[in-house]
């Protein structure tokens, strides 16, 4: 027996050994063993340390893109235009460009001095490729539809058309090396923007081509061609992004490497903060209350409103008054400043201010302002009102919700609020992680749920086009002729911007102001800390961030 | 014992194909399907379906992937871009395997000790002062442990890093954090297997002979209170390995467990089954070494032969 029990601390002794490897302690000691920024001045580099909550999902232009990824790729890569640090587009790759008069045929001139980090030069056939790519079948990516006013696009992705799948016949064509033309569909005012997400981006044709599968896995089957390059990645744990020396604009981007560690909790990346370990925090709504005083604390606005989806299914929700009475039966500004605290913002629009001018400059929100908005007793009118045509006393709704901390205590506030300012109403909240929430909105199993969206393109229609009688989201049953002409209109007349601009204004006008087919809840914030040497860090409306204008002080 | 050995690996074999039949079918219950995103249209849903196999029927999709395993062919997950589970699995296990591993051994040793001192100073200032670090111990989540820790020791006092996975130094916080409820409860139970242990005649006829006290408690004291103890050493291991669900996010350790809840969330069947098959493997594992040990502590349990239960 003695023998046998050395034996199994032998065993035991050597997985120790084997796994004392796992510390992943190698390749600390050469940059930032104590992480802050101070002792990397002393070595001239200036380095951006930052927390995430998660791994990439994916690097692939024609990927399936969240925040996380879209704002790695737009930070290795470039496109032909960029967003630039107050959310305007910019020129990237593009050096100059023509439209001609009917607004249909966009010719981009490159620039010659943007290359790849093997060397290769950017070619307009490059971005062919990339949107083929994107648009094939085969490749899936979420984000194809932006591709839709493109000649040709819409059909290769249309199952039921005879071009289905033949890329070939994509209205794109490469006249010389760093010439591209583009044939569109429909003139669409907003096409250079389109051009900024990344699904419109570049890929080295020869280079991905010779990585087949293994493309975009890991960071030597990459090329970049942005401002920095993904050095190191370390999956689902830490990468790092170094300064692109070939970039054409490398001159302007000041800072030499971001670290991203992956911290999934909060109160880590606070305490992370603290310690010094990482230059920028982002806060829930918890450590807002903490935070909000200090003078490291700073709030923005994101391009993407939640609402109340009212499906109109149920009996009591196919009543116009009972769900403007719901919209207007709680405090949306109490939501907002005491509930989440993050610089979130009341809403009862969906098209949030600031959001899109017509050609003259007039604001989107001046023409109807704020959508039913009313008191707690003209809420309670409608509520009785409603009630009486349904013949009911009392009502009981279900209301589905996200199961973060943040967004269950919205929702809980809103039924507090609703029950106390219409009597009869009981609501039973159902929180469901996003998976499953997405599943029963998408069945119409539920009554009322906490919902949102988020653009890709400054237009109306991009929030709008969500609730068309015959549109994929629709997840409400909303049903309004006028409405669906006038976004539809919207989708493919771009002859007269003024007019589609109107028409616009009363679609919204007619989903909340007139049927309250919805209930704007607010338009999000974030709020987070940035270390008061790092200026210039950039957070995009659209939930990613830019960091080629970071420079780091002392 | 080599008999013994093979007919309770037969057994590990048909335990782990019922976990991976129950683990299948349970998770079709998931609401929802993995390409649940608002921005896919049902075009590109119904591509997804097919090419990874979910529009075919579920007994097709379930001998397919028993098929796949035994080939080493876990599949590929649907969050994270064409990674496969196995590489997943391999990338975080590590960590996970080395901050159970040094929990499991820190614990026992400081819980051993903290027992057996209780128990040699029965019913002092000592005896006391182990028992309610061991009511502590097991009355503080770990998750709330891991909180103040963090808090304390790493922002305040600055002693120790706050997270992450650099070196041995960012292990120890969450190691003391995983390591409480495994001295606690080997400080328990060691305190009353000692005491049992230690009022027994032959403790008494050890000490007559004049044998040394560390050899009397060390030899014949401690070798006989272990036994009972290592039956909780399976069940310590599992409740490690749901630790580590918590304490490795509070760390941002990248370990296994965060993935397996997130995974979960993510309706990513590949990774799902992936990783409770893994977890499953590695306790069935456990407890069959385990069983094993019984034998090495007290040879009066006879393993050869009619089975284990043969000497008692």
């Amino acid at each position: 027996m003695r023998k046998k029990s050395l034996w199994f601390f032998m065993m035991i002794f050597t997985s120790l050994v084997l796994l004392a490897g796992c510390y992943g302690g190698e390749n600390v000691q050469e940059t930032e063993k104590d992480g802050d920024s101070i002792t990397d001045e002393k070595v001239g580099k200036s380095v951006l340390h930052l927390a995430v909550a998660g791994e990439i999902p994916t690097l692939k232009t024609n990927g399936a893109m969240d925040g996380l990824s879209q704002t790695m790729i737009q930070n290795v890569f470039e496109g032909l235009f960029r967003i630039d640090a107050d959310d305007k587009v910019t020129e990237g790759l593009v050096d100059t460009y023509d439209v001609s008069e009917d607004g249909l045929t966009y010719t981009f001139h490159l620039k010659e001095n943007a290359l790849w980090s093997n060397g290769d030069p950017t070619k307009a056939t490059d971005f062919i490729y990339a949107w083929k790519k994107a648009l094939h079948p085969d490749s899936i990516s979420p984000h194809a539809y932006l591709m839709e006013s493109v000649k040709g696009a819409a059909h290769i992705q249309d199952p039921d058309h005879e071009l289905y799948g033949k890329v070939d016949e994509l209205g794109v064509t490469a006249t010389d090396d760093f010439t591209l033309e583009v044939e569109l569909e429909n003139d669409v005012p907003y096409f250079t923007e389109l051009l900024a997400n990344p699904v419109f981006y570049p890929q080295n044709e020869k280079f991905s081509e010779e990585q087949q599968d293994k493309y975009a896995l890991e960071p030597e089957n990459l090329v970049f061609n942005g401002p920095f390059t993904l050095d190191s990645w370390d999956h689902d744990q830490k990468w790092t992004l170094k300064k692109n020396s070939d970039y054409w604009d490398a001159e302007n981007v000041k800072v030499d490497e971001i670290n991203f560690k992956v911290a999934k909790d909060t109160s880590t990346e606070v305490n992370l903060y603290e310690t010094d370990t990482i230059d920028v925090a982002n806060l829930s709504s918890e450590f807002v209350d903490v935070y909000k005083d200090h003078e490291e604390y700073t709030t923005s606005l994101k391009s993407e409103v939640y609402f109340l989806r009212m499906n109109q299914k149920n009996e009591f929700l196919s009543n116009t008054n009972i769900r403007k009475a719901i919209d207007m039966g709680w405090d949306k500004e109490q939501a907002a400043e005491s509930i989440l605290k993050n610089g979130s913002k009341a809403a009862y629009w969906l098209v949030f201010p600031g959001f899109v001018q017509s050609p003259e400059g007039e604001e989107f929100r001046d023409r109807f302002g704020d959508l039913n908005k009313g008191t707690p007793e003209e809420a309670k009118e409608l509520w009785n009102k409603g009630l009486e045509e349904l013949g009911e006393k009392e009502i009981n709704l279900d209301l589905l919700s996200y199961d973060d901390g943040q967004r269950k205590s919205v929702a809980e506030y809103m039924k507090n609020q609703l029950e106390k300012n219409l009597p009869g109403l009981s609501i039973t909240i159902n929180q469901q992680p996003n998976k499953q929430k997405l599943a029963l909105e998408d069945d119409l199993n539920y009554d009322l749920s906490y919902s949102g969206w988020r653009n890709d393109i400054a237009d109306p229609v991009e929030f709008l086009s969500v609730f068309l009688s015959d549109g994929a989201y629709n997840w409400q049953e909303f049903k309004n002729d006028q409405f669906d002409k006038n976004v539809k209109k919207a989708m493919v007349d771009f002859t007269d911007i003024d007019k589609r601009f109107a028409e616009l204004q009363e679609a919204e006008k007619i989903l909340i102001g007139d049927e309250a087919a919805i209930s704007p809840m607010y338009q999000a914030g974030s709020a987070r800390l940035i270390k008061p040497n790092v200026k210039g860090f950039t957070a995009h409306a659209n939930s990613t961030y830019s960091y080629q204008w970071v420079t780091i002080g002392n | 014992m080599k008999k013994y050995i093979a007919s309770r690996v037969g057994y590990m074999l048909f335990t782990f194909l019922i976990i991976a039949t129950f683990t299948f079918f349970l998770m079709q219950t998931l609401p929802g399907s993995p390409f649940n995103d608002e921005r896919l249209s049902s075009t590109q849903k119904e591509v997804l379906n097919e090419r990874y196999g979910l529009n075919e029927p579920l007994s097709v999709q379930y001998f397919k992937y028993l098929g796949n395993i035994t080939k080493g062919d876990f599949g590929v997950s649907f969050q994270f871009d064409g990674r496969s589970v196995s590489s997943i699995i391999g990338e975080r296990i590590g960590v996970s395997a080395i901050l159970g591993a040094q929990s499991l051994i820190a614990g026992m040793i400081i819980g051993l000790f903290l027992g057996i001192i209780a128990a040699l100073r029965h019913n002092t200032f000592i005896d006391y002062g182990a028992m309610v670090v061991a009511v502590l111990g097991l009355s503080i989540p770990n998750f709330v442990l891991a909180g103040l820790l963090q808090y304390w020791v790493g922002v305040r006092l600055g002693w120790l890093p706050v997270a992450f996975w650099e070196g041995f130094e960012y292990s120890i916080l969450p190691t003391i954090a995983l390591a409480a409820f495994v001295v606690a409860t080997m400080a328990r139970f060691m305190r009353t297997e000692m005491l049992d242990v230690l009022g027994n005649e032959y403790i008494t006829t050890a000490r007559a002979k004049g044998i040394k006290e560390y050899t009397v408690i060390l030899k014949h004291g401690l070798r006989n209170a272990m036994i009972p103890i290592i039956t909780i050493l399976g069940p310590l291991t599992v409740s490690l390995m749901t630790g580590t669900l918590v304490v490795e996010k509070i760390f941002s350790v990248p370990g296994l467990g965060e993935q397996f809840v997130k995974s979960i969330l993510t309706n990513d069947y590949p990774v799902i089954m992936g990783v409770t098959l893994f977890y499953s493997l590695l306790f069935i594992i456990v407890i069959l070494i385990v069983d094993l040990l019984y034998g090495v502590v007290d040879p009066r349990i006879r393993l050869s032969g009619g089975g284990r239960r043969e000497g008692k």
